[in-house]
């Protein structure tokens, strides 16, 4: 186990993580622990479970058995719809909703009954380097700038874990590298703890501190970047 | 030309029914001479058409014969029996048969309960049980449209509606304006046939009124009634059934279980 482990209580906790999905175990008993300002990634190969695994984390998705500790708190304690705020998620496609950017920020915070100001929307395209494009029309956008309203849409619910489920493999090598340099801003900015899946080994080492590899739905291993070096043989 | 070749009923029925089939099997050739394959689907739908409706005739002859009641344990069972077809033909949606006989037994039951009160619908077996049947017939129609609708929207809409659930959306607000357009989409024919009464169709109550001797004028207006009332009966069980079906779509804990399939991905 590695230091950084056990440096901090663990804001996120899977325990004993299981899901079972059309008789195939998808996620298949996995225990890891997220700290604050950490970027754990998810490596692994095509259908070893990633996605599956990120998808319990708040809970879109129901284990079969194992819970998540959200800051020493039982998940299913928790209301669904305050879990989700909570722990906020980027999805591989941006899913945007018809409207302004503006209007797609605002979609979370209105959830709760509350109206995001004009401040504070400014604010949050400022941070993901689009700023003064509130009222663009979402139609208009180009996967890259898409990919970052997402972000933005999922920090306008003041998150405290960020789950990024392969944020930048529908984006060019130059909205890649911007997404990136902003993932590692909002980190460090929000104090969040961030889950990253990607099939890219060398986005692993320039974003995470540590990386856990799964493998048919199981932890194959976890530990820093540096100390993992051959889970790029793995992915494919 | 039949009618003076065979003066027995069941002759000049069997017969008439014959030269029906004999147009159905000649669209089934059509239909193969461009290579599209209808033959078993055709065959088997007129076998049990024809099957079906003689039980029925048969039936009816003899609750004729009964008390009035009996008529509502018909269109109890009719109702059973069309919620069954509505879930088979919504396969995959969760809790399908369980909202196809609360929807149609409601939208149905309410209008075909409240009109016979009024008087509107006799209570005679024949009077009740035909009118009852394409009223619960056309509710059926409806729960099926409304079903289908909303779970090719659902599928077609699992990424917004996921993204929406990760922000922290109740489960009902994701689906709302999937809801609205099933509801919309379902009662298009019901819509159209009120709209189209008379103009584009004559329906064969009002047929059937005319041919048994009953004043035109009468028997036009009766179809009018009968029309609104399968619109009511739809669109109520349209409300329904929309209604009941975004809370199958999701588990207790608002994850969405109407899906294409496994989640995909790594």
């Amino acid at each position: 186990m590695s230091t950084l482990e056990t440096a901090d209580p663990p804001l996120l906790e899977a325990a004993h993580l299981s899901r079972v999905a059309g008789g195939v175990r998808v996620v298949d008993d996995v225990t890891v622990r997220v700290r604050r300002r950490e970027v754990l990634a998810v490596v692994g190969p095509s259908g070893s479970g990633k996605s599956s695994f990120l998808r319990l984390l708040n809970r879109l998705d129901e284990p079969t058995s194992g819970t998540v500790y959200l800051e020493g708190r039982d998940y299913r304690l928790i209301p669904p719809r305050e879990l989700r705020r909570r722990v906020g998620m980027v999805t591989q496609t941006a899913f945007l909703f018809p409207g302004t950017i503006g209007d797609n920020l605002r979609v979370g915070p209105r959830h709760r009954g509350q109206e995001l100001s004009e401040e504070t929307i400014a604010f949050l395209l400022e941070k993901v380097g689009l700023g003064g494009r509130a009222g663009s029309d979402v139609r208009h956008l180009s996967g890259g700038e898409a990919q970052r309203v997402s972000v933005a849409r999922a920090l306008a619910n003041d998150p405290a874990v960020l789950l990024l489920d392969e944020p930048t493999s529908a984006l060019d090598e130059a909205a890649t590298r911007d997404v990136e340099t902003l993932i590692r801003r909002i980190v460090g900015d929000q104090k969040l703890a961030c889950l990253l899946v990607t099939h890219d080994q060398a986005q692993a080492g320039r974003l995470a501190g540590r990386v856990m590899v799964l493998a048919a739905g199981k932890l194959e291993r976890i530990g820093a970047t540096d100390e993992v070096p051959h889970a790029e043989d793995r992915l494919h | 030309m039949l009618k003076t070749v065979f003066t027995d009923q069941v002759a000049l029925g069997s017969v008439q029914a014959a030269l029906a089939v004999a147009v159905t099997l000649a669209v089934m050739l059509l239909a193969r001479a461009r290579a599209i394959h209808l033959e078993r689907d055709i065959v088997v739908a007129v076998v049990r058409g024809i099957a079906q409706i003689l039980a029925v005739g048969s039936v009816l002859l003899l609750l004729l014969r009964g008390p009035r009641w009996t008529g509502v344990f018909l269109l109890v069972g009719m109702t059973i029996a069309a919620a069954t077809t509505s879930a088979r033909r919504a396969r995959g949606v969760p809790g399908a048969f369980r909202v196809s006989l609360t929807s149609i037994g409601l939208g149905a039951g309410s209008v075909i309960a409240l009109m016979t009160w009024a008087g509107v619908i006799d209570t005679a077996i024949t009077a009740l049980v035909p009118i009852g049947s394409m009223i619960v017939a056309n509710a059926m129609n409806t729960n099926s449209l409304a079903l289908n609708r909303f779970r090719s929207e659902v599928e077609s809409h699992v990424g917004l509606i996921e993204t929406a659930l990760a922000l922290g959306a109740g489960a009902k607000e994701t689906v709302s304006p999937y809801v609205r357009a099933a509801c919309e989409a379902s009662l298009i024919p019901a819509i159209d046939s009120l709209r189209s009464l008379g103009i584009v169709w004559i329906p064969g109550l009002m047929t059937g009124m005319l041919l048994s001797g009953s004043e035109p004028i009468y028997a036009a207006i009766y179809q009018f009634v009968m029309i609104a009332l399968i619109f009511s009966a739809s669109g109520l069980t349209a409300l329904t059934s929309t209604l009941l079906i975004r809370t199958y779509a999701f588990s207790p804990a608002e994850q969405l279980t109407l899906r294409p399939g496994p989640a995909a991905g790594g």
